[in-house]
């Protein structure tokens, strides 16, 4: 444990939150700062964005705050099952190690790997759903009943089938599976949002000035699907992280003796009754964690209507 | 220009000059597909045989209902929707046989203005942004010089050289008219294609935004397609007006002319409905019945015969296309009722016609 780096974690958070907070000052019209001014204006949003920072910044500091190792089992007979304490403030595990610790580490693999899963689905998503808004036609009918298949697959069995045969998995290709199993929703929305686009008359005086297609998507319809993008990408990392934790829970997800929220539920998960402290507090973090992502997701989406940066 | 019905297109030539825009026959069919194999079972007829010449520096307004295919044809002309069939010739060249780099190149000459200030700017781009894409995109002007250029173009249209760094909707509805004025001029176009460019202002802006519009035209020796779905806006700003209906040019006449003296039985309806400031005279309103037509499933015979209040309308009318002829010197007209028509009296009664053609000018416009 390091006093130090705690302070220098909580300073970080306040001095980013408010680097956010006085962005969203100033008169200046461009519509991504009225947007933060919004977010900024709407409490919980803006409550929820300061705990998803200090969540990164803790996940990202969490070797340097973190009192023990995360795997480490100092005495598997006299240190098991203890109760929260001063010295284990989450209290420890059946195999003595701290939970606090393994929270903290946790919070780094969950984060990264719904972070990063949810990268992979707005990439292809956005790309999948702009061609085929953009080009239009056949091509995007034969498109969206694809997208249509996809989504008649239950992810979590999907998931489930492909890890059970696969394990076990290295975190990359959990990442992967993840991201490519959750781009979907991402592509439809950005579909309907490119084919609503592609008729404004700001396309049409692209076309006459000249603009080739790319320049056109580059500049005119990507910027302006940005945001439902950018919403649908808040919401999407909460869904990761309950299907991460579920997969992790079940034992097919991130393997022990790595820490991830969901296999430290299933630590605690028979003893629930009588050593309540293993699985808790794991699955506060969750609730915490996927909480703010919604809050912010919905604030977001208030906070870039578009229909209001238009009036 | 040597197309089957040029004389069709030809009212009024200025002496000798050769049209900067000369379009004929332009068809644009939209196809109405069903279920998932997009089977056609039949398309709209949006533009159906259009025929129309811009010469250098004039405005032809192109006038007509809701859905009468004006919008269409002005972006069917500059190639913004691809027609379906027909010419287009601009200073000679075959628009529609162009693609590529000659097209773009082509662009930069025939530009469009918009009805819709808020959905034809960009939010994302800055009012110097929106002006300054024509300029990058044809390679006319960099850094230093395109900023100094985009003043200059600010400025003509009557804006703050300041506005350049704000956002669209920052300004007001005349305000972004301008900016959409100044993106449409930075390319230094010859002709432009104003699609109902005041229909979404105030009153009180209208005027302005025409008077900038006549006056660029002037400094520049623009030509301009000037589509308006209301007479009375097109009187002060056209020198020519066609009048369109179901996709059909049914009226073609100098703007003094067609105002003065309306041939076609819809445009005189259209004017008799037109207000005038004088509360002395009495007009009797020529109230037309019915609904306008789907273009998707068009009267046969003359477009207009459902809702004709000529007296001499007859089963002809709904039988035989009116061909657009010259009733009056550079009077163009689609109608074999009003006199003189080259559709003979044998060749209507043919086609089941019981009344002789008569010119009828009713009171309502006199």
């Amino acid at each position: 444990m390091h006093p130090l780096v705690w302070i220098a974690a909580a300073v970080l958070t306040t001095l980013a939150c408010g680097a956010i907070a006085r962005a969203g000052d100033g008169d200046s019209g461009s519509p991504w700062r009225i947007a933060l001014t919004r977010l900024r204006d709407n409490h919980a949003a803006f409550a929820a964005l300061c705990v998803i920072v200090a969540l990164l910044i803790v996940a990202a500091l969490a070797p340097w705050l973190a009192p023990y190792s995360p795997i480490a089992q100092p005495d598997i007979v006299r240190l098991k099952n203890l109760p929260p304490s001063l010295a284990h403030p989450f209290g420890t595990d059946f195999a003595s190690r701290d939970v606090f610790s393994r929270a903290l580490y946790g919070a780094r693999v969950s984060l990264s790997v719904a972070l990063l899963a949810i990268v992979v689905s707005a990439s292809v998503g956005t790309a999948y759903g702009a061609i085929a808004g953009y080009v239009g036609g056949r091509i995007d009918t034969l498109m969206m009943r694809l997208i249509d298949a996809g989504l008649s697959v239950p992810r979590i069995l999907l998931l489930i089938a492909v890890l059970a045969l696969w394990a076990p998995v290295p975190l990359p290709v959990l990442v992967l599976l993840l991201g490519l199993t959750g781009w979907f929703g991402v592509s439809r929305v950005v579909r309907a949002q490119v084919l609503s686009l592609r008729e404004r008359d700001m396309v049409v005086a692209a076309r006459a000035l000249g603009a080739s297609d790319r320049e056109i998507l580059w500049r005119h319809i990507l910027p302006n699907v940005l945001s439902p993008v950018i919403v649908s990408i808040t919401l999407g990392i909460a869904n990761v992280l309950i299907v991460e934790a579920g997969l992790s829970y079940l034992g097919v997800g991130v393997r022990p003796p790595s820490a991830s929220w969901g296999n430290m539920i299933l630590d605690g998960a028979d003893e629930i009754a009588s050593l309540w402290w293993i699985s808790t507090f794991p699955g506060l973090a969750i609730v915490v964690t996927v909480m703010a992502f919604n809050l912010l997701g919905d604030g977001l989406r208030d906070a870039l209507d578009p229909r209001q940066v238009d009036g | 220009m040597t197309a089957p019905n040029a004389a069709s297109a030809r009212s009024a030539p200025p002496n000798g000059i050769a049209p900067l825009l000369a379009v004929r026959d332009l068809v644009k069919h939209f196809p109405i597909t069903r279920g998932v194999f997009r089977r056609r079972v039949g398309a709209v007829r949006a533009v159906d045989g259009v025929s129309l010449d811009v010469f250098p520096g004039e405005t032809l307004a192109l006038v007509g209902e809701s859905g009468c295919g004006k919008t269409t044809t002005g972006r069917a002309i500059l190639r913004l929707i691809e027609p379906s069939a027909g010419e287009i010739r601009f200073d000679g060249a075959d628009v529609r046989a162009l693609g590529g780099d000659a097209l773009r190149r082509l662009r930069r000459q025939m530009q469009i203005i918009f009805q819709d200030p808020f959905s034809s700017l960009n939010p994302r781009m800055t009012v110097g942004a929106i002006v300054r894409e024509g300029l990058t995109i044809h390679k006319l002007a960099e850094g230093e010089a395109a900023d100094a250029r985009v003043r200059e173009l600010l400025d003509e249209v009557g804006l703050r050289a300041d506005v350049a760094s704000r956002y669209p909707h920052e300004f007001s509805g005349g305000q972004r008219q301008r900016i959409g004025i100044a993106r449409a001029l930075a390319v230094e176009p010859r002709f432009i294609v104003c699609d109902e460019p005041v229909s979404a202002l105030d009153v009180s802006v209208q005027a302005q935004v025409i008077n900038l519009l006549e006056d660029l035209q002037r400094e520049h020796g623009l030509a301009y397609l000037f589509i308006a779905h209301d007479l009375s806006v097109v009187e002060h700003i056209a020198d020519r007006v066609a009048v369109m209906y179901l996709g059909h040019i049914v009226e073609l006449a100098d703007a003094d002319e067609l105002y003065r003296r309306p041939i076609m039985p819809y445009t005189q309806a259209l004017l008799s409905a037109v207000p005038v400031p004088d509360p002395t005279r009495q007009r009797h309103r020529i109230i037309l019945s019915g609904d306008v037509p789907s273009p998707a499933n068009p009267p046969s015979g003359c477009p207009f015969h459902p809702r004709c209040p000529h007296p001499r309308k007859d089963d002809a009318c709904t039988r035989l296309v009116p061909p657009l002829e010259e009733k009056e010197p550079g009077h163009l007209v689609a109608c074999i009722k009003q006199t003189p028509t080259t559709v003979s009296w044998p060749e209507q009664q043919s086609a089941g016609g019981t009344m002789q053609p008569e010119r009828i000018i009713p009171d309502a416009l006199g």
